[in-house]
C-alpha cells in the first residue's frame, strides 16, 4: 500500500534530555524519522525538550518545539497545532509513555489524532510483564518460568518443578537488595529466608536462572501487511545477566548454528506478528549453550538503540524505514537507500565483524559501583567492523580513549592472579582486560570460561591476540609477523612497544613495506549487488574500494562515543560543519565510531569512515583521501588530541592554528597572552610536583581550583580549602609529572558567565552571553544557563564583549571561541579560553538564529565575516524571551556516585526553557529536566555551617510561600534562631522519625544538602544525598539552583502574608 | 601452515593457506552471501563440480555436526573462506572444518581477500577455477581453465542409484532426486508422507505405477536442459498427478510445458533473497541456490502463470500451470540453510493433494 493520504500533519515525539539508556541514538533515529517523513511530503511538527540533538534543528521539521515532555505542553501543542498522525515510537521510552499518558487523557480521541506505527494496545502487550507472559503462552514461546511466593515451602515446590537454578528477587526492595541466585537447596533455604524477611510484603519472586545462556537480539521490521523482516542479529560476548547496552555485543552472531539462527529468527518474527508491530522492534532471546533451549526475554517494541547498533551495523536505516512504515508503506515498497537497486524487504547480509563496546563513566565518577547488571551504566558506546574478530575488537577498544590501544590496561598488571580470578567472576567494565592479562599469565580457555561463561569461541579470540603478543616479542621487526599482527587489528603503538619502537618508527617501516590498509563498503549485501554506500571500513587485505574523487576534500574529525564532558553536542557540531563543508564545494569526509549518532549516518557526509580516532588510523584515511586539510575544532577533546601530532605529520589543520590552540591551553603562554591583552584572570601557576603545588597554593591563598592540564569535562578538577586537602588530591586524584602538570588558580567566588564567539581572525561575531545560575565553582555543563544574562550590568556585558573581541584577535581564532568568565566584585576575569566547539553551540545557535558551527565551517574555509554578513560585535539580545538550558543526571543508574555538584561535571543531559520571563523559562526548564515542582509540601535542609548566613532568605522564602520546613538538628536550631517555625528531623542513624524515614516515605518534595567542604564526602550528607536519588526525591546542593527554584515557586504561588498590624499611635 | 592457491580462468591467482586437502581441484567458482549454513551449503548436492566462495568472513565457528547435512557427504569441489576457525564452539559440534574437508579430500583456501573474489564473479559472471597447491605453474592452470569446459551431466553423478522409501501414514508421494537435499525429505517426512524416492532417470510410467498421490521434483545441480529425459518424464506426468518442483525442478516444469531457460551471470546464492507472492501480495525471504532461470519472455506460449517474482531483480521465482495440478519454486522452501518463511509450500502442496483426490482425478 502507497503511503497514507487520510494524513497531511504529522507530530513526532522525540526522546528528551541524554541520560544513560537513552542517548543519542534517538536523535539518529529521530532525525530520520522527521527526513523520511518529510521527503514522503508530510507536514512534519516535533517536539523535544533536548536542544543539543540535530533532530531540534528548525529545518528538521516544518515546526520545531522545544518544549518539557511533559502532557500539559504536549496537549497544549497538540490542541494549537491539530496534526492528524503522531509518531511515538521513534523518541525512546520517554515518547512511548508519553503517547500512553496523552491517550488516557483523551486528548488524541478528542482531537481524532491517530497514533502512527505500532499502536498502544500492542505497546502495552509488549511492556507489562504480566500480559507478555500470557501472550507468550499463547502462542507457545517459553519465557521463563516464575512465580511469587510467600514462603520458604512454596519456594521449593516451584523448585521441584523446574529445578535449579532460579533467580530469587525480593518485591520492593531497592535495587534487589537480598536476592541472588540459588543453586541447591541449602542456598535456597537462606536465600529465601532473607528475602522474604527484607521484602516489606513478604514476598519474593522466583524465577529460573538462564544466567549463563547465550544472549541473542533480533532487529525486526514488519509492516501492516504483515510483512516481517529480520535485519540484523546479534550476540553478546557477555551471557545473560548483564544489560545488553552494558554488554560487549557482536553482529552477526558467530556461534550459532544456521539452525539456531533460522529457529530464532522465526520465533522473532513470530512475535512481532503476534504483537501486530509495525515498525521496529527489538526482541531479546536466551538460548542455551548446551542444547536448542531458548527464552524469550523481553521485547522493545520500538527503535531502540540496539536498531541504531544494527543500523550502523549492517547500513540498514531502520528508522527511516520504520518511519515511512508507519506512513503506511509496505516494506517491499521502500527502496533499500544502500544500493539504491534493491527493497527495504530483504535481509542485509554482513560479510564483517561487527564489535560493539560501551563506554562507561567510571574513569570519570572513581566511587562509582562498576559491577555490571540488569541496570545499565553506560553513557556511549563505540563500533568497530573488520574482517576478523580480533581486527574488530582490537579496533572497538581503541576507539573507547579510555587510555588503552590495546587489550591492555595498566592497573591490570598489578594485580595478583588469584585477585584478577576474583575479579572476573563478576562483571565489571574491565573483565575484557582482566580477562586478557590473565591469558597472558598463562591461564586456560577452561580457566576463563568457568568463572564468566564467556562462550569459548570469543575466548579463543582473546587468546590469538595475546598469542600474537607473545609472537611480536620473538620475531622483532620481522615483517611478516608485522604484517599478520596488523590484519589480526594490531595497532602501531603496541607494537611499537613490543618491539621498542615508536609508533611513529612502526608506521614508517609499514608504509616504506607497502603494508597499508585497504577500505571496504559497508553494502549491505556482501557484495552481491552494485552499491554506492559511501561508508567504509579498513582492513589489510588486496582490493581497495573506496576511491578517491578529483573533487577537493575535507575531513572532519568526530567527537567519538558519547561521555560525560563530551556529549551529544559535539556531534552537533560535527554535522554542521560536515554540511557546511558540502555547501562549499568541497567534499566532506568524516571519521567517526560512535554508533548512535547522526553523524555516522551514511547519508550525512560525501564518505563516512567508521574507525578509531587515533593518530594511526586517522594518518591512514589522510594519506589515501590527501584532504586539503583536517578540521578539529567539532569534535570536543577527541579530536583537538590529535592536533598536534597531525600537524606533525604534515597535515594541514584548518581553521584555528595549532599555535593558537597550544596558546590557549599552555598556562604559560596563556598567562603571557592576557598579559599583554591586558586581561585579568585569577592568578595561577602551572605545578609539576607536589612540592610546587603546595608552594603554589600558599602564595595564592586558598581556597584554590586544581586540575590536570589537557582535559575536557572538568575531569579530576576539585576546588580544594586546605593543604591537606591539596595534599591528598596530589596524591590520589592526578598522576602528576613533568608531562602531566597540574594547574593551580586562585578560586574566586562570583558569577560565571559564558560565551560563544565566531571569529576569522578579524571579525569577531559574538551570538550570545549566558549567565550561570550556579556561581563559579559547579562546572558550566552542570550550572543553568540563561540566556540572555538577567543581572549584567551594560558596563560589565561590554567589558565581557570587549575582552572576548580581543582573545580572539590575540588568539588569531579561525572559526569558534568559547570563554568562561567569572565577575568577581564586579571585575571580569577570564576563566578559561576554548579555542574549539563547545557544549553550548547547539543552544545559543537555535536560541538566536545564528548557525554557528555552518559560519565557522565557512570562515574556516577562508570566507571572511564580514562577506557572509556579520560584523564585530554582539548579536542583538531579544527582549521579551529568555531561554535557559537546564542539566540533566543519570544518579539514579551510577549507585555510590555522590550528587553534588563541583568543578567535576556529572550531568550526561540538557534540557532547554524558553519563554518570555526567567521565571516561565526556569520552570519548563525544571520540569523538562524531570523535576516536579509541587506549590506546597515540605523541604528539608541540612546546611553547613560555612552556608547558613548564605541559606537563611532562602529558608525564609519557602516558609512565606507556605511551604512545610524540616531540618537536622544544627540546622534546625538556626533556623528556630530567627524566628522561622521549624520540625527537627532525627539525623540518618538517629530514633524514628529520623532523615530516611522522611526521604523513603516522601514527606519532603525538597531535600537542600551543602557539602560540608572539600570533596571527601561527609558520610550522613552522602547518605542523604544518595537517599533521596534512589527515592526520587529532588536534591539540591547548590544555593544558586535554590534560589532559582525559589523565583520559580513563588511566581507560581501568591504569598500569605497577614495584614501589617496597626502602627501604635 | 603450508599455502595453497585459487587459480582462475582470467589469469587471476589468490595466494592464501592450505585448508582442508591440497588435492588440486577445478570447478566452477560461485559464492554464497549466507552468513550461517556453512555445512548445509558444501553438502547440498547442487553445488557439486562448484568451488564455493563463502562471503561471511569467519567460517568453522560452531564445526559440523551430524544433524546439519543435506545428503550424505560433501559435493563442493573446494571452498574458499577468510578465515576457517581451528576449533569450534558448540554443543552439536563433532569435527572442524578443516577435519572435515580433509576427510572428504576436498582442498580448500583461508586468508585470501574473498571480497574481492565476490565482486569479481559479480562483475565477469562465474569463473572456471581451481583450488591448488603452490607448487603447480599458475599460467599452466590458465590454460588448462581456459580449455576446460564445465560438465554438464551432474545430475547423473549425484542422483540415488536405486529408488528407496520412508514410509508414513499420508499421502504417497514420489520425490525424484535430482540431487535432492535431506531437507525436501525431511519436510515430508515431517507432514507424514509415505515417501519413495527415485533416481532423476525414472521414466513416467514408472513413477506413475507407484500410483503416487502427488510427484516433487527435487533440486539439483547444473542446466536442467542437460537432463531432457528428465523433462520428458515431467511432461508426461502433467495432469496425472500433482506435482510440485524446487530449484532444478521449478526449471524442469517450466521447460516441460515449453518455456526455455538461461543461465544467469553469477545466480542467486544465498539465505537472503526476496520473494514477492503475487497471489498474497506478501513477501517473503527465501534461502537460493540457482544459476539457472526461467525466461519471462518464454512463458508467453505456455499454459503456465508466474506466482512469484524475486524483489531485487524481478527474476522469476515461481510458476503454476493454468490447467493442471502442479506448481514449482525456484527457492528452496525446506530453507536449511537459510530462512523458514517459505516451508508453508509444502503444506499447500499437501493442500493441492487432498483437492485433486476430492476433484478425482483419475490417472490415464
Amino acid at each position: 500500500m502507497p503511503k497514507r493520504q487520510d494524513i497531511k500533519k504529522i507530530l513526532v515525539i522525540g526522546s528528551g534530555p541524554i541520560v544513560i539508556g537513552q542517548a543519542a541514538e534517538f536523535d539518529y533515529s529521530g532525525t530520520q524519522a522527521c527526513q523520511s517523513l518529510k521527503e514522503e511530503g508530510y507536514e512534519v511538527i516535533l517536539i523535544n525538550s533536548n536542544p543539543a540533538t540535530i533532530m531540534t534543528d528548525t529545518d528538521m521539521a516544518d515546526r520545531v518545539y522545544i518544549e518539557p515532555l511533559t502532557v500539559s505542553f504536549v496537549s497544549k501543542i497538540i490542541r494549537k497545532e491539530r496534526p492528524d498522525g503522531m509518531l511515538a515510537t521513534l523518541g525512546g521510552q520517554t515518547a512511548l509513555n508519553l503517547a500512553i499518558d496523552l491517550d488516557r487523557t483523551g486528548i488524541l480521541d478528542e482531537l481524532n489524532v491517530q497514533l502512527l506505527g505500532t499502536n498502544l494496545e500492542s505497546i502495552d502487550k509488549a511492556e507489562d510483564r504480566e500480559k507478555f507472559r500470557a501472550l507468550m503462552l499463547e502462542i507457545g514461546e517459553p519465557v521463563p518460568e516464575s512465580d511469587i511466593v510467600t514462603s520458604l515451602e512454596e519456594a521449593k515446590h516451584f523448585v521441584e518443578k523446574i529445578g535449579y537454578p532460579v533467580i530469587i528477587r525480593p518485591a520492593f526492595t531497592l535495587g534487589g537488595t537480598g536476592g541472588g541466585i540459588v543453586e541447591n537447596e541449602e542456598e535456597l533455604n537462606v536465600i529465601v529466608e532473607n528475602g522474604l524477611k527484607q521484602s516489606p510484603v513478604h514476598q519474593v519472586l522466583i524465577e529460573r536462572s538462564i544466567a549463563g545462556f547465550k544472549e541473542i537480539e533480533y532487529e525486526v521490521m514488519r509492516d501492516a501487511n504483515d510483512g516481517a523482516i529480520s535485519v540484523c542479529h546479534m550476540e553478546n560476548i557477555d551471557p545473560v545477566g548483564i544489560h545488553t547496552g552494558d554488554s560487549i555485543v557482536t553482529a552477526p552472531c558467530q556461534t550459532l548454528t544456521d539452525r539456531d539462527i533460522q529457529r530464532l529468527r522465526s520465533v522473532s518474527l513470530k512475535i512481532v506478528r503476534a504483537l501486530k508491530i509495525e515498525g521496529g522492534c527489538n526482541v531479546q532471546l536466551a538460548l542455551d549453550p548446551n542444547s536448542d533451549n531458548y527464552y524469550i526475554i523481553e521485547v522493545n517494541p520500538r527503535v531502540s538503540r540496539s536498531s541504531a547498533l544494527a543500523s550502523k551495523a549492517t547500513g540498514y536505516p531502520i528508522a527511516k524505514v520504520a518511519a515511512k512504515i508507519a506512513a503506511g508503506y509496505h516494506l517491499d515498497e521502500i527502496k533499500n537507500a544502500v544500493t539504491g537497486s534493491t527493497y527495504a524487504s530483504f535481509e542485509p547480509s554482513l560479510d564483517y565483524v561487527v564489535t560493539k563496546i560501551p563506554r562507561w563513566p567510571f574513569d570519570k565518577f572513581d566511587a562509582a559501583n562498576r559491577k555490571l547488571g540488569t541496570q545499565m551504566k553506560a553513557t556511549g558506546e563505540v563500533l568497530a567492523l573488520g574482517r576478523t574478530f580480533e581486527e574488530s575488537i582490537l579496533k572497538a577498544v581503541r576507539s573507547l580513549e579510555t587510555d588503552t590501544m590495546h587489550l591492555h590496561l595498566k592497573e591490570s598488571e598489578e594485580l595478583s592472579t588469584d585477585e584478577l580470578m576474583a575479579k572476573i567472576q563478576k562483571a565489571d567494565d574491565r573483565r575484557l582486560f582482566f580477562i586478557a592479562e590473565l591469558m597472558r599469565r598463562g591461564s586456560s580457555i577452561e580457566d576463563i570460561w568457568k568463572p564468566t561463561k564467556i562462550n569459548r569461541f570469543f575466548l579463543m579470540k582473546i587468546e590469538n591476540i595475546i598469542k600474537m603478543e607473545q609472537h611480536l616479542k620473538t620475531a622483532k621487526n620481522d615483517l611478516d609477523t608485522l604484517y599478520k599482527a596488523k590484519r589480526m587489528g594490531f595497532s602501531d603503538s603496541i607494537i611499537a612497544d613490543i618491539w621498542g619502537a615508536s609508533e611513529r618508527d612502526i608506521y614508517t617501516l609499514r608504509k616504506d613495506n607497502g603494508m597499508i590498509p585497504v577500505y571496504k563498503m559497508v553494502d549491505t549485501c556482501s557484495g552481491e549487488f552494485e552499491s554506492e554506500t559511501p561508508y567504509y571500513y579498513s582492513t589489510y587485505e588486496e582490493e581497495n574500494e573506496s576511491i578517491t574523487s578529483n573533487k577537493e576534500s575535507v575531513l572532519v574529525l568526530g567527537s567519538g562515543p558519547i561521555r560525560i564532558g563530551q556529549g551529544v553536542e559535539f556531534d552537533y557540531a560535527t554535522v554542521h560543519t560536515v554540511w557546511g563543508i558540502k555547501e562549499k564545494g568541497y567534499e566532506a569526509i568524516i571519521i567517526n565510531n560512535n554508533p548512535e549518532t547522526v553523524s555516522t549516518d551514511f547519508s550525512i557526509s560525501d564518505k563516512l569512515y567508521v574507525e578509531p580516532l587515533t593518530i594511526e588510523d586517522v594518518m591512514h584515511v589522510v594519506d589515501l583521501e590527501k584532504p586539503k586539510g583536517v578540521i578539529v575544532q567539532f569534535g570536543g577533546q577527541t579530536a583537538i588530541n590529535l592536533a598536534e601530532e597531525l600537524s606533525n605529520r604534515g597535515v594541514q589543520i584548518l581553521g584555528t592554528s595549532l599555535d593558537a590552540m597550544d596558546q590557549a591551553e599552555d598556562r604559560d603562554r596563556f598567562e603571557q597572552l592576557l598579559l599583554n591583552l591586558n586581561i585579568d584572570r585569577p592568578a595561577g601557576k602551572t605545578a609539576f610536583s607536589i612540592e610546587g603545588a603546595i608552594d603554589i597554593a600558599n602564595s595564592l591563598g586558598y581556597p584554590v581550583l586544581v586540575r590536570p592540564s589537557y582535559v575536557l569535562g572538568g575531569r579530576a578538577m576539585e576546588i580544594v580549602y586546605r593543604q591537606e586537602e591539596l595534599e591528598r588530591y596530589m596524591k590520589n586524584a592526578v598522576k602528576i609529572n613533568p608531562d602531566h602538570p597540574v594547574l593551580i588558580d586562585r578560586y574566586l567566588v562570583g558569577t560565571e558567565i559564558e560565551v560563544d564567539a565566531i571569529s576569522d581572525g578579524e571579525t569577531v561575531y559574538i551570538p550570545g552571553i549566558m549567565e550561570h545560575i550556579e556561581r563559579a565553582g559547579v562546572h558550566s555543563g552542570d550550572s543553568i544557563a540563561v540566556y540572555p544574562p538577567q543581572s549584567l550590568s551594560v558596563e560589565l556585558k561590554d567589558k565581557i564583549i570587549e575582552t572576548t573581541i580581543k582573545l580572539a584577535r590575540g588568539l588569531k581564532i579561525v572559526g569558534l571561541l568559547n570563554i568562561q568568565f567569572v565577575i568577581h566584585q564586579n571585575n571580569v576575569y577570564v576563566i578559561e579560553v576554548n579555542p574549539r566547539a563547545s557544549r553550548t553551540v547547539p543552544f545559543i545557535s537555535k536560541i538566536t538564529g545564528v548557525p554557528m558551527a555552518k559560519l565557522a565551517t565557512y570562515v574556516i574555509l577562508g570566507e571572511t565575516l564580514e562577506g557572509l554578513g556579520y560584523k564585530t560585535g554582539a548579536h542583538p539580545e531579544p527582549e521579551r524571551e529568555v531561554s535557559v538550558k537546564v542539566p540533566v543526571f543519570s544518579f539514579a543508574k551510577l549507585r555510590s556516585v555522590d550528587i553534588t555538584l563541583g568543578p567535576e561535571m556529572k550531568s550526561t543531559g540538557e534540557v532547554m526553557g524558553r519563554d518570555i520571563t526567567l521565571e516561565k523559562a526556569l520552570y519548563k526548564g525544571l520540569i523538562a529536566s524531570g523535576m516536579s515542582i509541587p506549590l506546597h509540601g515540605s523541604v528539608l535542609f541540612t546546611i553547613a555551617d560555612h552556608d547558613k548566613e548564605e541559606s537563611l532568605p532562602l529558608i525564609k522564602r519557602f516558609y512565606d510561600i507556605g511551604y512545610n520546613l524540616l531540618a537536622t538538628e544544627g540546622t534546625a536550631r538556626f533556623i528556630r534562631e530567627h524566628q522561622i517555625p521549624v520540625t527537627t528531623v532525627n539525623k540518618i542513624d538517629g530514633d524514628a522519625p529520623n532523615m530516611l524515614d522522611v526521604i523513603r516515605h516522601g514527606e519532603a518534595q525538597f531535600i537542600v544538602n551543602t557539602l560540608t567542604r572539600g570533596k571527601r564526602p561527609a558520610r550522613d550528607g552522602f547518605r542523604i544525598r544518595r537517599e533521596s536519588v534512589e527515592n526520587g526525591v529532588v536534591c539540591l546542593t547548590s544555593l544558586d539552583t535554590v534560589e532559582a527554584l525559589l523565583r520559580v515557586l513563588e511566581s507560581l504561588a501568591f504569598s500569605a502574608e497577614s495584614m501589617p498590624t496597626f502602627a501604635k499611635v | 601452515m603450508s599455502k595453497q592457491q585459487l587459480i582462475l580462468e582470467n589469469g587471476t591467482v589468490f595466494v592464501g593457506e592450505q585448508l582442508g586437502s591440497s588435492n588440486g581441484m577445478k570447478g566452477e567458482v560461485v559464492f554464497n552471501t549466507g552468513m550461517t549454513g556453512y555445512q548445509e551449503i558444501m553438502t547440498d548436492p547442487s553445488y557439486f563440480g562448484q568451488i564455493v566462495v563463502l562471503t561471511y568472513p569467519l567460517i568453522g565457528n560452531y564445526g559440523i555436526n551430524r544433524s546439519d547435512f543435506e545428503s550424505k557427504a560433501p559435493f563442493i569441489s573446494g571452498l574458499v573462506v577468510r578465515e576457517a576457525q581451528d576449533v569450534p564452539s558448540h554443543w552439536r559440534s563433532e569435527q572442524s572444518l578443516d577435519a572435515f574437508l580433509k576427510s572428504y579430500d576436498i582442498p580448500a583456501i583461508q586468508g585470501i581477500d574473498t571480497r574481492k573474489l565476490t565482486k569479481m564473479i559479480r562483475e565477469y559472471g562465474t569463473l572456471r577455477g581451481k583450488i591448488c597447491s603452490m607448487d603447480v605453474d599458475a599460467s599452466e592452470v590458465v590454460k588448462e581453465l581456459n580449455k576446460w569446459e564445465l560438465p554438464t551431466h551432474q545430475v547423473s553423478q549425484v542422483t540415488t542409484k536405486m529408488s528407496y522409501t520412508s514410509p508414513g501414514q499420508g499421502r504417497r508421494i514420489v520425490l525424484v532426486d535430482f540431487g535432492m537435499k535431506k531437507g525436501i525429505l525431511r519436510e515430508c517426512v515431517r507432514r507424514g508422507f509415505d515417501i519413495t524416492v527415485v533416481p532423476a532417470t525414472t521414466g513416467a510410467e514408472e513413477i506413475l505405477n507407484l500410483q503416487p498421490d502427488g510427484v516433487i521434483l527435487s533440486n539439483g545441480p547444473g542446466d536442467p536442459k542437460s537432463v531432457p529425459d528428465a523433462i520428458q518424464m515431467v511432461r508426461e506426468l502433467l495432469g496425472k498427478t500433482p506435482i510440485f518442483g524446487i530449484c532444478l525442478g521449478h526449471q524442469l516444469l517450466a521447460l516441460a510445458c515449453g518455456a526455455n531457460t538461461e543461465k544467469m551471470r553469477f545466480g542467486h546464492r544465498g539465505s537472503n533473497h526476496p520473494v514477492k507472492d503475487l497471489e498474497t501480495g506478501q513477501f517473503m525471504l527465501t534461502s537460493q541456490n540457482h544459476g539457472y532461470t526461467v525466461d519471462e519472455k518464454s512463458l508467453e506460449l505456455t499454459q503456465l502463470s508466474v506466482t512469484h517474482l524475486a524483489i531485487n531483480d524481478q527474476t522469476i521465482e515461481g510458476l503454476k500451470h493454468r490447467d493442471y495440478p502442479a506448481f514449482s519454486v525456484q527457492f528452496h522452501p525446506e530453507a536449511s540453510p537459510g530462512p523458514e518463511d517459505s516451508n508453508p509450500l509444502f503444506d499447500k502442496f499437501q493442500q493441492m493433494i487432498e483437492q485433486t483426490k476430492k476433484a478425482g482425478v483419475q490417472f490415464a
